[in-house]
């Protein structure tokens, strides 16, 4: 497993050399994609990724966590199991129908509905205002975010549901019976029992939504400019290799976008590091508490 | 027993068709433009309904066609931005074009239908460079006396992957508007100034259909298909012109060939009064001594057949066919250029 990780990685690193070699650290931040005069940089679509990917999380953690609890210690028994089913049913679309479903229905919502109302109550606002101004095209970070939000909720939704049925019920009925309400007994007993299972399954989240494709090039504008707001379009690594890869005809061009995807690599690994540093981090300071 | 048997039989079946196969019937590989791929395998269909020999081509993108072609994996290359008569020489290639299609700038804009709206060159490259940034701009309504222009901003829609179709168009900005050479130039995949992009000719559609006062620029064919409101160009001429089957052949026949080695030429803003500034094709691309022989020979038959019979197929599903003079010209290139 090591070796074939370790080998994917070498091998990008290499395919990316010529483009490494050529810009040097200046690939890392510079804003530039311009294949007619050869000057590329992987800002934009780096900071794509990283808040396409952010907004999903934000969006997807607090209502899977909802929709594993319903599921386990609210919901009726005879509607658990076909509710888990039909989530469960949902990690199994293509990702390209969420992404047209994004394009040909979600994205006219958010442009008829959304975007005009956060442009005119947030956008005027001191200091976040410019997150949230623009005009209302339905395309851009925040409708690719709350696609890829939507995309990987059924994972993480289903990991957590599982392990949360793994508490002993011996655990849980103590609760109760001190007088524990539902809620208390889930932030209490089922969430420290099942934290770390529960951290896995929103890392398995996480990394699907940095890696996806498809959904978000339909969503996400693909556009090389480097803005602040959320409303306005952007672009991600996936979505620039799947667009452009085909018609690369220079050496450097192909380079360039190999490198990028070793940029993926280097970052869903940082992030992943991050996450697990917080949490050796939080584990700590529980252990002292 | 039953079930060694069966296999056995499956196994003896296999080679006997494969042996048929190989005894009447050779089948020759291409690989590139996505724009061609309709009429190719339009084409590739019926040929091989007439002569047994088939043609099978894979829609990889134009860029990936030429390198399958330099590797040599494949008997031939499609690309819609032509190769430079010295990357030609370099490698032994020669090109030619195949078929016509033309290019047109879509918009949506609230009371203005198909047709209505007139724009020239330096105009649309400004519109693209983000400088003319309201529909009621002055250069805009210069152009559309009596046209009600709305006070609203303009969003660019542009193609988002490499795409032969924005090679074309950005070619002609180029020609038309110094600025847009020097600021952003032409190719596959440039750097837009503005706007949003979209995967695809259907992507562009679709942005432009739910954007409102937008404008991109698609196929013919797709603004066809999708009833899109499509912008009259004026012509190097003077002249606003329809985008029409007519007007793209007028493209192509008044396009300078004479001068053109290897037919690298770009069609673009044509001379022809009747010309459609934006008229693009599809060069094939194939060894001028190639290694397999006979593959080579079959792939020359099926296009001879292409240009002269199969034309008409291209007009039913909306390509433009190649003008009697250019076929012509074709059908010497191969006689002078390539061993047959």
């Amino acid at each position: 497993m090591a070796l074939a990780l370790l080998g994917a990685a070498l091998s990008m690193a290499w395919g990316g050399r010529e483009a490494f070699a050529t810009f040097g650290w200046k690939f890392l931040i510079s804003t530039d994609w311009d294949a007619v005069n050869h000057r590329f940089g992987a800002l934009v679509p780096v900071i794509g990724t990283l808040v396409t990917a952010l907004i999903a999380m934000l969006i997807a953690v607090p209502v899977s966590f909802g929709i594993a609890l319903f599921l386990t210690e609210v919901a009726p028994a005879w509607l658990r199991a076909p509710v888990a089913s039909a989530i469960e049913l949902l990690a199994g679309i293509p990702s390209i129908i969420y992404g047209m479903w994004g394009l040909f229905v979600f994205a006219p919502f958010m442009a008829a509905h959304v975007d005009p109302w956060i442009d005119a109550h947030l956008g005027s606002l001191p200091a976040i205002g410019i997150f949230f101004s623009g005009p209302p095209l339905g395309l851009g970070m925040l409708t690719a975010g709350i696609v890829l939000a939507i995309m990987v909720i059924p994972f993480i939704s289903s990991v957590m549901r599982e392990v949360f049925l793994t508490v002993p019920a011996r655990l849980k009925e103590s609760a109760y019976a001190l007088g524990s309400t539902t809620w208390e007994v889930a932030w209490h007993i089922v969430l420290p029992y099942t934290r770390q299972a529960v951290i896995g399954g929103v890392f398995l989240g996480l990394g699907r939504a940095l890696g996806e494709t498809m959904a978000v090039t339909f969503v996400l504008g693909n556009a090389h400019q480097l803005t602040a707001s959320l409303l306005m379009p952007g672009n991600s690594i996936a979505a620039v290799i799947a667009n452009e890869f085909t018609e690369a005809d220079s050496e450097l061009y192909r380079s360039s976008l190999i490198a990028l995807g070793f940029l993926l690599f280097v970052v869903t690994f940082a992030v992943l590091v991050v996450a697990r540093l917080m949490l050796r981090q939080m584990e700590r300071k529980q252990g002292r508490a | 027993m039953s079930r060694r048997i069966s296999f056995a039989a499956l196994v003896a079946a296999a080679g006997a068709l494969a042996l048929a196969g190989a005894a009447h019937a050779t089948d020759i590989t291409g690989a590139g433009s996505t724009f061609v791929y309709p009429v190719l395998s339009k084409w590739s269909a019926q040929y091989s309904a007439q002569t047994g020999n088939h043609v099978n081509y894979q829609s990889i993108g134009s860029g990936a066609g030429i390198a399958q072609i330099k590797a040599g994996t494949v008997d031939f290359g499609a690309s819609d931005k032509p190769m430079s008569v010295d990357e030609l020489k370099q490698s032994g290639l020669g090109q030619f074009p195949v078929v016509i299609g033309g290019i047109v700038p879509v918009v949506n804009v609230e009371g203005i239908g198909a047709g209505q709206l007139k724009l020239d060159g330096p105009t649309l490259a400004k519109i693209f460079l983000g400088e003319i940034a309201t529909w009621n701009d002055p250069a805009i309504a210069a152009l559309n006396p009596g046209v009600k222009l709305p006070d609203a901003r303009i969003t660019v829609v542009h193609r988002s992957d490499g795409s032969g179709t924005s090679f074309n168009f950005t070619d002609y900005l180029s020609k038309v508007s110094p600025a847009w050479k020097t600021k952003v130039g032409e190719g596959t995949s440039v750097q837009w100034p503005a706007g949003v992009g979209g995967k695809g000719n259907e992507g562009v559609a679709a942005y432009v259909k739910q954007i409102r006062n937008s404008i991109g620029y698609v196929e013919y064919a797709y603004a066809l298909q999708n009833k899109m409101a499509y912008a009259l160009l004026r012509n190097s001429s003077g002249q606003y012109v329809q985008p029409s089957m007519d007007s793209f052949a007028a493209a192509a026949a008044t396009a300078d060939w004479d001068h053109a080695q290897d037919f690298n030429l770009v069609m673009t803003n044509a001379p022809g009064a009747n010309a459609f500034p934006i008229a693009a094709t599809t060069w094939v691309i194939m060894y001028k001594h190639p290694k397999n022989a006979e593959r080579s020979k079959i792939a020359f038959e099926f296009f001879k057949w292409s240009l002269e019979q199969g034309q008409q197929e291209a007009r039913s599903l909306d390509y433009v066919p190649l003008p009697d003079s250019l076929v012509q010209r074709i059908e010497n290139y191969w006689k002078t250029q390539f061993k047959m």
